[in-house]
């Protein structure tokens, strides 16, 4: 390995734009060796993009990477590595069937031809003495637990030369007692001289770990601080912001009838943990309930569970004296819910199908788009020109694929599409998450205008602002609990974003 | 300087065209080696091959004769591939409706008119084709094995299976001992065009299939669902679309429509039921292309089932005129695939040259 050691890495001055919003705004960000910073913020804040810059996956518009005071031009992950950068992703990169000596091997520059894994296994046992990395070379990689997975992922950091770890989320898949021993291996590493970079949102882990903090909002730096220096209260103030960045004119309207009642809803998650335990609400017509929350903590289950998406493992969800639990997502659509989709691209599109196809993705069996089996065309495009003048989406056409728009028209014309119909209850999981001021005003106004016609709408966002300027009861979410119910207008932020990170109050 | 990778809004038509044209034309390149070791000038045996097939009037009957179970399977295709199951299996789904057309044939043929028997083969080899064709589509629902793998295999099976029946149970009496099943009656064959090959009922159907199909997929609700799901199957399970019905009901009409085809080919031409690879000259693997080719549009099929039509019946012409083996045949519609799957490439991305950025 012909580098030097990285004593002081520097992003300096870093922009990056992808179409219609800026992700890092003249960011600057130093570590030196023998500290751990932590990257704190908000999904969507621009923590990952810019490790993802520091790692070579993209470039940025403009700024420098420098390296003990001298610049480097990283163009790809291999550069990265080179120069002594390695980054564990929030999902690991292994091969299940092969052994964990294997996967270590597999890409290494210098490893004989013949039996690979020989000289591993042996420099193997060196890093587990040393920072406690325990593994075991022969141990297959679907055998291991998510906390073993991870620590494949930084030895094979290590074994390329590995000054600077950059960590992205790295407990979000482990359980207490596994993020207790990666905070260990982390502090021999540092002891070591390595360095480490750790993306998070939890306030608690920044405190135990951490050296320095270094908070993002919306692209900018909004704190640089060590972390000696501060407490979670500050940090919670940093992450979520303080200003109102948009007054809207909500008006007062007492709740009406009830739409919607959950009542002890449990819900597991894909890996068949608990992700909702036991949640109970109510909601009523002309009332807009959100949920704040840092993402992962039962939220997307709970938007699932109820649009039938999910299976529901104990409760109901009782809608208009209905009981929808476990009914089918098109039977609980007919309902009277619509669902605006937090994952967009994945569930609220068939992105090569043309605009006015897409627009009646959940009603194409009705009458007057369908009648005895056969669509409408005629009808179909009549009513995909109306959704996009009165949603104001902007495409060339309703005979372009959808996937042609820009993410802000595609949400406009998803919420367009979900709120036209007469549904008494909208649920709309993060609405303007990744969309430009215009599109974010806009849709937030919608959603208003629906309470005023009468709609329930539960509200699922992890922007503060938003959830106090449209609600009216906010729910703190953490760990698939409720830390509390609060009406929008108490809202003490600095106590909802300690909520947020799971502090009781 | 950097080769730089965009997302294409929409490729135009002429690029669409070029593409086309392009993977035909370095498919042929690139069989030209075959030509050249033999010492055949590539482009006099191109011209072979098209003089061939379409180049006299006898030369057209047979592209038409070979066109026929090319769109129904072809067609078949188109279905399921807009639904992104990838059915590799018409061949086998072929022979079954094959196999159910001469069981028909042999066990009522002679006791019933044409006008009750031949509907009742057509019918039969539909519902054949299609039980061979749902269960991947249930392996792939409900066990979640690839159908890739499934419909390759269960090729395979049907042909072995055919054998076994014209070897064993089938095995006709008045075959002088090969491996063919009897002769249908007259009233369980498929009459043809005066001085041609061509069973113009199968024909007629074909065109009716590639008419409905179209019809399903681009004017029905369920043509829709297919659609939508084959884009992407989460917004298909957002949007209230089962999975699973849809898959299933897309290879009861895939297979199908190839069983269709093998009541065609036994009843229009063979007469009787024999060795798989006489029944089938591998149509079911050459629609592939035909429906690469047609871009999934049912209307093109009649178009591209023609053009390879043509090149199956230019095959056997410079067998006779080259002495060269039928697979070359093969290895050409191969590599067109081949380059008709590496052209979409540019109808999604261009590529343009860039200067280096930091």
């Amino acid at each position: 390995m012909h580098k030097r050691k990285i004593q002081k890495l520097e992003m300096v001055d870093i922009c990056k734009e992808f179409p219609g919003v800026v992700v890092n705004n003249h960011v600057n960000l130093a570590v030196e060796s023998g500290r751990i910073l932590a990257l704190l913020g908000e999904n969507g804040a621009g923590k990952t993009t810019l490790m993802n810059i520091l790692y070579g996956m993209y470039r940025p518009d403009s700024g420098d990477i420098r390296i003990n005071g001298e610049c480097v031009f990283i163009r790809n992950p291999l550069d990265a590595i080179k120069l002594g950068i390695g980054m564990v992703h929030q999902h690991y990169m292994l091969i299940a069937r092969h052994t964990v000596a294997e996967n270590v091997a597999l890409g290494l520059q210098d490893v004989p031809f013949f039996s690979p894994v020989k000289p591993i296994k042996k420099r193997l046992h060196e890093f587990s003495e040393m920072y406690g990395l325990k593994v075991n070379p022969e141990a297959r990689i679907w055998q291991l637990s998510a906390g073993e997975q991870q620590r494949v992922e930084i030895v094979k950091a290590l074994f390329r030369g590995a000054d600077v770890l950059i960590l992205d989320e790295p407990t979000s898949v482990l359980a207490p007692q596994e993020a207790k021993e990666l905070f260990a291996i982390l502090k021999k590493m540092t002891n070591a001289g390595h360095s480490v970079i750790f993306i998070t949102h939890k306030l608690e882990e920044v405190m135990a770990i951490s050296t320095d903090v270094m908070a993002l909002r919306q692209g900018h730096v909004v704190g640089n601080v060590k972390t000696s220096q501060t407490g979670k209260a500050e940090l919670a103030r940093m992450m979520v912001g303080r200003e109102i960045s948009f007054t809207y004119n909500k008006k007062e309207l007492p709740p009406g009838t009830l739409i919607l009642d959950v009542n002890g809803l449990v819900v597991r998650n894909d890996r068949d943990m608990l992700a909702v335990k036991d949640i109970s609400f109510t909601l009523h017509k002309n009332e807009i309930f959100g949920i704040a929350g840092v993402s992962g903590n039962g939220q997307k289950e709970l938007v699932e569970a109820i649009t039938g998406l999910r299976k529901i493992e104990a409760g109901n969800v009782v809608i208009e004296g209905k009981d929808v639990a476990n009914l089918s997502p098109k039977m609980i659509s007919r309902s009277g819910v619509s669902h605006v989709p937090e994952e967009r691209m994945r569930f609220g599109i068939a992105p090569s199908l043309m605009v006015y196809e897409n627009s009646v993705l959940k009603d194409y069996d009705r009458v007057p788009f369908s009648k005895s089996y056969i669509l409408n065309f005629f009808q179909i495009k009549n009513y995909a020109k109306k959704l996009m003048e009165k949603f104001k989406v902007s495409a060339s056409s309703v005979n372009v694929s959808i996937k042609n728009l820009s993410g802000g028209n595609i949400q406009k014309l998803i919420l367009g599409r979900e709120i036209s119909g007469k549904a008494s209850l909208i649920v709309a999981s993060h609405p303007t998450y990744g969309l430009d001021i215009g599109a974010t005003e806009y849709i937030r106004e919608l959603l208003l205008m629906k309470r005023e016609e009468g709609a329930a709408i539960l509200l699922v966002s992890e922007d503060l602002d938003e959830l106090c300027a449209l609600s009216d009861r906010i729910a703190v979410m953490y760990e698939g609990e409720f830390m509390g119910i609060i009406p929008a207008k108490e809202v003490n932020r600095e106590e909802v974003g300690l909520m947020m990170a799971g502090v009781n109050m | 300087m950097l080769f730089k990778i965009e997302k294409r809004v929409q490729a135009p038509a002429t690029i669409k065209i070029a593409v086309l044209l392009i993977s035909l034309a370095a498919g042929f390149c690139f069989a030209s080696v075959i030509f050249l070791v033999k010492g055949v000038h590539p482009v006099y045996a191109l011209s072979k091959i098209l003089s061939g097939s379409f180049g006299s009037l006898y030369g057209l009957k047979e592209t038409v004769t070979k066109s026929i179970p090319l769109m129904l399977t072809g067609v078949g295709l188109t279905v399921a591939y807009r639904g992104k199951f990838w059915n590799i299996g018409a061949e086998g789904q072929l022979l079954f409706g094959a196999i159910a057309a001469t069981w028909i044939a042999l066990k009522y043929g002679a006791n019933m008119s044409s006008y009750a028997v031949i509907p009742l083969m057509f019918g039969s080899g539909f519902i054949g084709g299609a039980l061979w064709g749902i269960i991947p589509a249930i392996m792939k629902t409900k066990l979640r094995i690839n159908e890739v793998i499934t419909t390759l295999m269960f090729n395979y099976i049907a042909a072995e299976f055919v054998q076994f029946l014209v070897y064993g149970p089938w095995k006709g009496k008045s075959q002088w001992g090969f491996p063919y099943t009897d002769n249908f009656p007259p009233s369980a064959t498929l009459s043809l065009i005066p001085s041609t090959r061509i069973h113009y009922i199968t024909l007629i159907i074909a065109l009716a299939v590639i008419a409905i199909a179209y019809f399903i997929i681009m004017k029905t609700n369920f043509g829709y669902e297919i659609r939508v799901i084959g884009d992407n199957p989460d917004a298909g399970k957002y949007a209230g679309i089962s999975f699973t019905r849809t898959t299933v009901v897309i290879m009861i009409l895939s297979g199908g429509f190839a069983g269709l085809a093998g009541v065609g080919e036994v009843a229009g031409v063979h007469h009787h039921l024999t060795y798989p690879w006489t029944i089938s000259s591998g149509y079911g693997f050459t629609s592939i292309i035909v429906a690469w080719l047609a871009k999934l549009n049912p209307v093109y099929v009649i178009v591209s089932s023609f053009f390879l039509g043509g090149i199956l019946i230019g095959g056997d012409t410079i067998q006779t005129s080259f002495g060269l083996p039928y697979a070359t045949v093969n290895i050409f519609n191969g590599l067109i695939l081949l380059f008709l799957i590496m052209g979409d490439f540019f109808l999604e991305y261009r590529i343009r040259l860039a200067g280096r950025r930091l």
